[in-house]
């Protein structure tokens, strides 16, 4: 079993993050749902202004023809001019890199951006498409049948568990 | 499972396949069109205005009965969900030549058609289409005669719950041609489902059909005692071309009974909402300083239209993988 403690990756994570950003003005845009609490905990331990941006990329998905709409899309919310931007794009589980393409797509809607980073708490492997990202909190191996979930309780305090796939 | 003959509108699985009514529509659909519409919203004021679902899929506008507005908004819902749409004035086309109307849905069938966006002026047309399309082709009712018109019951839905979402609390009035008026069914259907505990029909007894109170709905024909305190106000247009006889002595002396002017809106609360489906008629069904005044939410009926299209259709859309 891998010992994930969420709050010292999130350490290790936010610490990255912030060499990464170098005191440079940028914009946080967090995917539904982990993405967007990693964003709101980074908006406060880097200091940026801007509220953090909301995207839910069901409208985006590649998988529209095989699986339908998403019964629970939630609206995007993006609260600033995306045109000229540096968005740190942040999502909790970085796996095949689907999400991660469309929540660019759905990001380039509202404008062009200057630069895109991308800021993941765990790299699980398995991708399908090129993508990096520019920021990891921890590389870890899971077969593909385990599920790595992010929840946060009510104090904010963030938890990472290892979970059977299908199982509600 | 849902049985097809009884209610046609759902695949096997219980969601929806076609819209063609709102009565009998599940709460759950409902609502999921209603949350759905949500988030498709700000899609309309992005640089890019529409998102990828529906690409390279084909809508089909059919009208049989012309109507640019209801049209044109399913027109750019559509498009907004980057589908290829195609307007089809079949008043003036192939019904004029003698085409039947299966004959007409088969044809277009065999251009690839993936949904059908039905207007007809009889009632039951949309069904009778619906059950004779290809398994993975949906149909949206847009309007059939004085049957339904779901999709605005849908948006008056929306708009009332975006303004007062508390549905438990709410008194309801629904004002004018109740008779003519497919949207006055399509709103009592909706508002009865959601469990609004007052609804109310308002207008001249030749105007209202038999059967109102067994909707639960109550009936006035006094325009002060119906919108009493009332939480929204919806005003249906005065519909000359379906009036049939002489249901009305005049359309000045409707006016004065039944047009809704600042002073006859005092009844209702005061900080009701009062909606109308559109065209409006000015000086006949409503006063031009109620239609344009603090209470009116008759333009962001339009814009919620446009999301709420965009919901059903990829709703619907979404049923496809149960072909």
């Amino acid at each position: 079993m891998i010992d994930l403690d969420a709050e010292s990756v999130y350490a290790l994570f936010a610490q990255r993050v912030r060499e990464l950003v170098a005191g440079r003005a940028l914009v946080l845009v967090g995917v539904h749902t982990g993405g967007v609490w990693l964003a709101e905990r980074l908006r406060k331990d880097l200091n940026v202004a801007a509220e953090v941006g909301v995207l839910d990329v069901s409208f985006y998905r590649d998988d529209f023809a095989a699986g339908g709409l998403n019964p629970d899309v939630r609206p995007s919310r993006i609260p600033f001019e995306v045109a000229g931007c540096h968005v740190v794009l942040v999502d909790d589980v970085l796996n095949t890199g689907r999400t991660v393409r469309a929540a660019m797509n759905e990001l380039f809607d509202y404008g062009r951006p200057a630069r895109i980073d991308l800021a993941v708490l765990i790299d699980r492997g398995g991708r399908e498409l090129p993508i990096a990202p520019s920021v990891v909190g921890r590389t870890i191996e899971v077969p593909d049948e385990v599920s790595v979930v992010l929840t946060r309780e009510a104090s904010g305090r963030l938890h990472l568990k290892l979970e059977q796939k299908g199982r509600a | 499972m849902p049985d097809p003959v009884l209610n046609p509108q759902l695949n096997a699985d219980g969601e929806l396949h076609h819209l063609l009514s709102l009565d009998g529509l599940p709460r759950g659909i409902v609502e999921r069109v209603l949350s759905t519409a949500d988030s498709f919203i700000g899609v309309g004021s992005r640089e890019v205005k529409s998102v990828p679902l529906l690409r390279g899929r084909s809508v089909f506008n059919l009208f049989f009965e012309n109507s640019t507005r209801t049209r044109t908004t399913f027109e750019i819902a559509a498009k907004r969900l980057s589908a290829d749409v195609f307007n089809l004035n079949i008043a003036s086309s192939s019904a004029a030549k003698g085409e039947s109307l299966l004959d007409t849905i088969n044809n277009l069938t065999a251009m690839q058609a993936d949904l059908f966006v039905v207007r007809h002026s009889q009632g039951g047309a949309p069904h009778l289409i619906a059950g004779h399309v290809a398994p993975h082709v949906h149909v949206i009712n847009a309007g059939d005669g004085r049957h339904a018109h779901p999709t605005q019951g849908l948006l008056d839905l929306y708009t009332i719950r975006h303004y007062k979402p508390d549905f438990g609390a709410l008194s309801v009035a629904i004002v004018g041609d109740i008779l003519h008026s497919r949207v006055a069914r399509s709103d009592i259907h909706a508002l009865r489902a959601l469990g609004v505990p007052d609804v109310r029909a308002v207008g001249p007894l030749t105007l209202l059909p038999d059967g109102l109170d067994e909707l639960g709905v109550r009936v006035f024909t006094s325009l002060q005692e119906g919108i009493r305190d009332c939480d929204v106000v919806i005003m249906l247009r005065l519909q000359n071309e379906r009036m049939s006889g002489a249901l009305l002595p005049s359309a000045a002396e409707y006016f004065r009974r039944y047009g809704l002017t600042p002073e006859a809106l005092r009844a209702a609360k005061p900080d009701c909402i009062v909606m109308h489906p559109g065209p409006m008629n000015r000086g006949i069904e409503i006063d031009s300083r109620v239609a344009d005044g603090a209470h009116s939410v008759i333009l962001p009926q339009v814009t919620f239209g446009i999301a709420v299209r965009m919901a059903v259709l990829s709703i619907a859309a979404s049923s496809a993988r149960f072909r």
